[in-house]
């Protein structure tokens, strides 16, 4: 007699807990075959308000710890998740319709792009900050900081190596993220943020949205608490006015990218979410 | 019994599970060496903990035909992702057997088990997982794009910090595709041959890294081997000289990193507290064998009664003996020759007139230890203000001008470290500005990162180790028309690039095209001394 499966609720995951949308509104997932797969929270604006709120109080916490704590943290996630390798290939295999192989390669390559920004958390800094011979008697230094909270529309078109392939980035410099799952695809990403809680990403770091980005993206373009808005996944909103929304309160902004090279491993997007500074000293010898 | 006296809190032994032999790391196992075997004694009690393999001439053949191989047939043609998922895994393995490393750190050298757990081994671990994440992102080294790797590295490292050594040696090699013979210092092979044993847990290929073990003529036999691509030495100045005029005319890349005689300046507006406590530290942290060691103590004029005083009652306070005791901070000097030196320089700097000053500590029956000395009164040409002791021994010097700070503190054939303490930030970074020296601590001192670039200025060697720069030193720009990303190619300019890649050929790093060395076993022989730094 076959055993009868235990299916998992998927929920949202803000400031480190998993909270269904307080709007009590869910929407089916389906598999690429139409069949039912879950259902899945809609989040609200409300749930995006919430992430923000979560994400602003884990900043300091976050960005505070050493750049080699970080990426410790950080390579720690790749570790868990090649414990937990045959969930995301099932996962993906059922929701995507594709095969176990491709299904694999997007998890293997989700492993080792979360490997490769790992490795720039204590890096990053030595390549794009820099000593400058200013003419004068001045120590001058400019170093990258995170610019805050990030909201990021993930790419739409895969489970999970577009989310990570756009929130690994921005966690890099100590920026706390607000991400929105791709709405097709969203399981993986709520099976990801099952990962982060158990690993040493402090709560609030990471906040996952699913639902519709095109009802939660606006609130979190203009959301007065966020410092930067990565679009990269946005290419079927009316992203143009996210942007415009988003110039408001000045945030940075990243564009939609599309195809398979969406969100490329690339040290352009840590550096995109960091602000410069610039420390002068005198010097003398009185 | 007062309350300086605890009880005593020794580390225990029982995680180590040593064998009674060691033999040489070669291609991926322990072999036999072919010399005589040595010992390895805890300089703490001078009783025997294993029998060490004596790599000969032709165990160094050995050695560096297998690091030729792997690197030819494995590690050169490996992606950076997976060497660095190697570095990873070596990164952590460390980390799991933290404690194990300390303890058998503490019993072979003699230094207290709190450095070389707190400071030893956290900046192995830090050291190899730094370096894991630069082996895919070599395009941001500084150098280009596609820069290449050298070859085989050959490594010779001192005994001061065997373990970490070590680590900054093999973790940017192998980041930068390189691959390792290394030899450990003849006192402390210890943690290095438990190190194997982690490759091996690791599954690193066969070959890529090989440890072999003995004495000084072991050290030249490797550096002045004609298969090897990089020499990176850790040690004495004499012998850092030594292997400099060795591989003149060779084209193999050199850094070295040789002694030291820090000045650490002390002002009178300094915070004091701090400051006897990083000049503490700064020279009687790990017995004072310590390379960048802040050996003279410049101290302005008006405040020299009052910081000697201090130091001699903080002095007081340190507790001398068994290295596994977790209370202690002054452990044992790590050799016999060690402690006649320092003894030797000490009846100099009296001898010469400078007054010396030591702790009152109990010395233990057997091993080798020096209790912490200090020398006031010393002139700028005194022996024990020119020449590194390596002990711990402290040197006090005056002075009254910022002026004459630098030029005491300059006034050295070496560079490698100096420390200020002052309040005033503006004159740390003008002092630090004048200072030939390639390490300045400001109001701290003995700070070590994985991220941050170590070496010194004149006759404390050449080259860096730790941040961007310790990984260039392992790499090569790309041949011209191939650095970026063959895209010169594709780009019509193909024909030019062609041409350029040719006339570069010859002059580039082609095995089989090497030119025939006649100068390769040119004071080879001047090579042998022990290594230290």
């Amino acid at each position: 007699m076959s055993r009868l499966a235990v299916p998992k609720t998927y929920k949202l995951y803000i400031g480190g807990a998993f909270p269904r949308s307080e709007s009590g509104r869910t929407y089916e997932v389906l598999a690429a075959d139409g069949s039912f797969l879950a259902n899945a929270a809609l989040a609200s604006r409300k749930d995006a308000r919430d992430a923000v709120v979560a994400a602003r109080a884990a900043v300091s916490g976050w960005s505070g710890a050493t750049a080699y704590n970080r990426g410790q943290v950080l390579y720690r996630i790749a570790e868990l998740l090649e414990g937990r390798r045959a969930q995301f290939v099932a996962e993906i295999e059922e929701a995507e319709g594709v095969t176990r192989a491709a299904a694999s390669a997007q998890v293997d390559e989700a492993i080792d792009r979360w490997v490769w920004y790992a490795g720039w958390a204590d890096k990053f800094a030595q390549v794009v900050g820099n000593a400058n011979p200013v003419a004068g008697p001045y120590f001058n230094i400019s170093v990258p900081e995170p610019t805050g909270v990030v909201a990021v529309v993930v790419p739409q078109d895969s489970s999970l190596l577009g989310f990570v392939s756009a929130v690994a980035p921005a966690l890099v410099a100590g920026n706390s993220v607000v991400a929105i799952a791709s709405e097709r695809f969203p399981l993986s990403a709520i099976s990801l943020a099952e990962v982060l809680a158990t690993s040493d990403v402090p709560k609030g770091v990471v906040n996952v949205l699913t639902g519709s980005p095109a009802e939660i993206a606006p609130w979190l373009a203009s959301h007065a608490d966020v410092n930067a808005i990565d679009l990269v996944g946005a290419g079927a909103l009316d992203w143009i006015s996210l942007e415009i929304d988003a110039a408001d309160t000045l945030k940075r902004v990243l564009r939609p990218e599309s195809g398979a090279d969406a969100a490329a491993p690339a040290l352009g997007r840590i550096a995109a979410f960091t602000e410069t500074k610039t420390v002068w000293h005198t010097k003398s010898l009185r | 019994m007062s309350f300086l006296d605890y009880a005593p809190a020794p580390e225990s032994r029982a995680i180590l599970s040593l064998r009674d032999n060691y033999g040489l790391f070669i291609d991926g196992e322990f072999v036999d060496g072919r010399g005589e075997p040595f010992q390895t004694i805890s300089p703490a009690t001078e009783e025997r903990i294993a029998m060490i393999a004596n790599a000969n001439a032709a165990d160094v053949d050995a050695a560096v035909a297998a690091a030729r191989r792997a690197y030819d047939r494995t590690w050169s043609k490996m992606s950076g992702r997976d060497r660095g998922k190697y570095l990873f895994r070596i990164a952590r393995l460390v980390q799991e057997r933290a404690r194990e490393l300390a303890v058998a750190e503490s019993l072979d050298n003699g230094k207290p088990i709190k450095e070389s757990r707190d400071v030893d081994v956290p900046l192995v671990a830090a050291w190899f997982f730094y370096y894991a994440g630069w082996a895919d992102k070599l395009d941001h080294a500084g150098l280009g794009a596609n820069p290449r790797s050298l070859g085989v590295a050959a490594q010779v490292i001192p005994w001061n910090f065997p373990l970490l050594m070590l680590a900054w040696k093999i973790a940017p090699a192998l980041a930068a595709g390189n691959t390792v013979v290394l030899k450990p210092a003849e006192t402390t092979p210890l943690t290095a041959l438990i190190f194997a044993e982690i490759l091996q847990q690791a599954e690193l290929p066969a070959g890529v890294v090989n440890i072999i073990t003995g004495a000084g003529d072991t050290g030249a036999a490797l550096v002045s081997h004609d298969g090897v691509d990089k020499v990176a030495f850790t040690g004495s100045t004499g012998v850092g000289r030594a292997i400099a005029k060795q591989v003149a005319g060779t084209d193999k890349k050199v850094t070295l990193e040789l002694g030291g005689k820090a000045a650490n300046i002390v002002f009178d507006d300094a915070p004091i507290d701090q400051a006897i406590e990083g000049i503490v530290n700064g020279i009687f942290f790990n017995q004072g064998h310590v390379c960048c060691a802040g050996s003279r103590l410049l101290v302005q004029e008006n405040i020299h009664d009052e910081v000697v005083e201090r130091l001699k009652l903080r002095l007081s306070t340190l507790r001398l003996g068994d290295p596994l005791d977790k209370n202690t901070d002054i452990g044992a000097i790590n050799s016999k020759e060690q402690l006649e030196r320092i003894r030797t320089l000490s009846d100099i700097g009296v001898a010469e007139g400078a007054e010396r000053w030591t702790a009152p500590c109990d010395i233990p029956e057997n091993g080798f230890w020096f209790a912490p000395t200090i020398f006031t009164g010393v002139q700028t040409s005194s022996r024990i203000a020119r020449e590194e002791i390596f002990g711990p021994v402290l040197s006090v010097l005056t002075f009254r001008t910022p002026a004459e700070a630098i030029a005491k503190a300059n006034n050295t054939p070496y560079g490698l470290s100096a420390g200020i303490w002052t309040d005033k930030g503006s004159r740390i970074l003008a002092v630090a500005d004048q200072l030939r020296a390639g390490v300045i601590w400001a109001n701290t001192f003995n700070r070590f990162d994985p991220s941050s670039p170590f070496g010194g200025y004149k006759e404390s060697g050449y080259g860096r180790e730790g941040g961007r720069h310790g990984l260039a030193a392992y790499l090569a720009p790309a041949p011209i028309g191939q650095s970026s990303t063959g895209r010169a190619a594709i780009a019509g300019a193909a024909s030019t690039a062609a041409i350029e890649a040719d006339a570069s050929a010859p002059a580039k790093r082609s095995r089989a095209a090497k030119p025939a060395r006649t100068l390769q076993n040119r004071s080879a022989k001047a090579a042998t001394k022990g290594s230290k730094r």
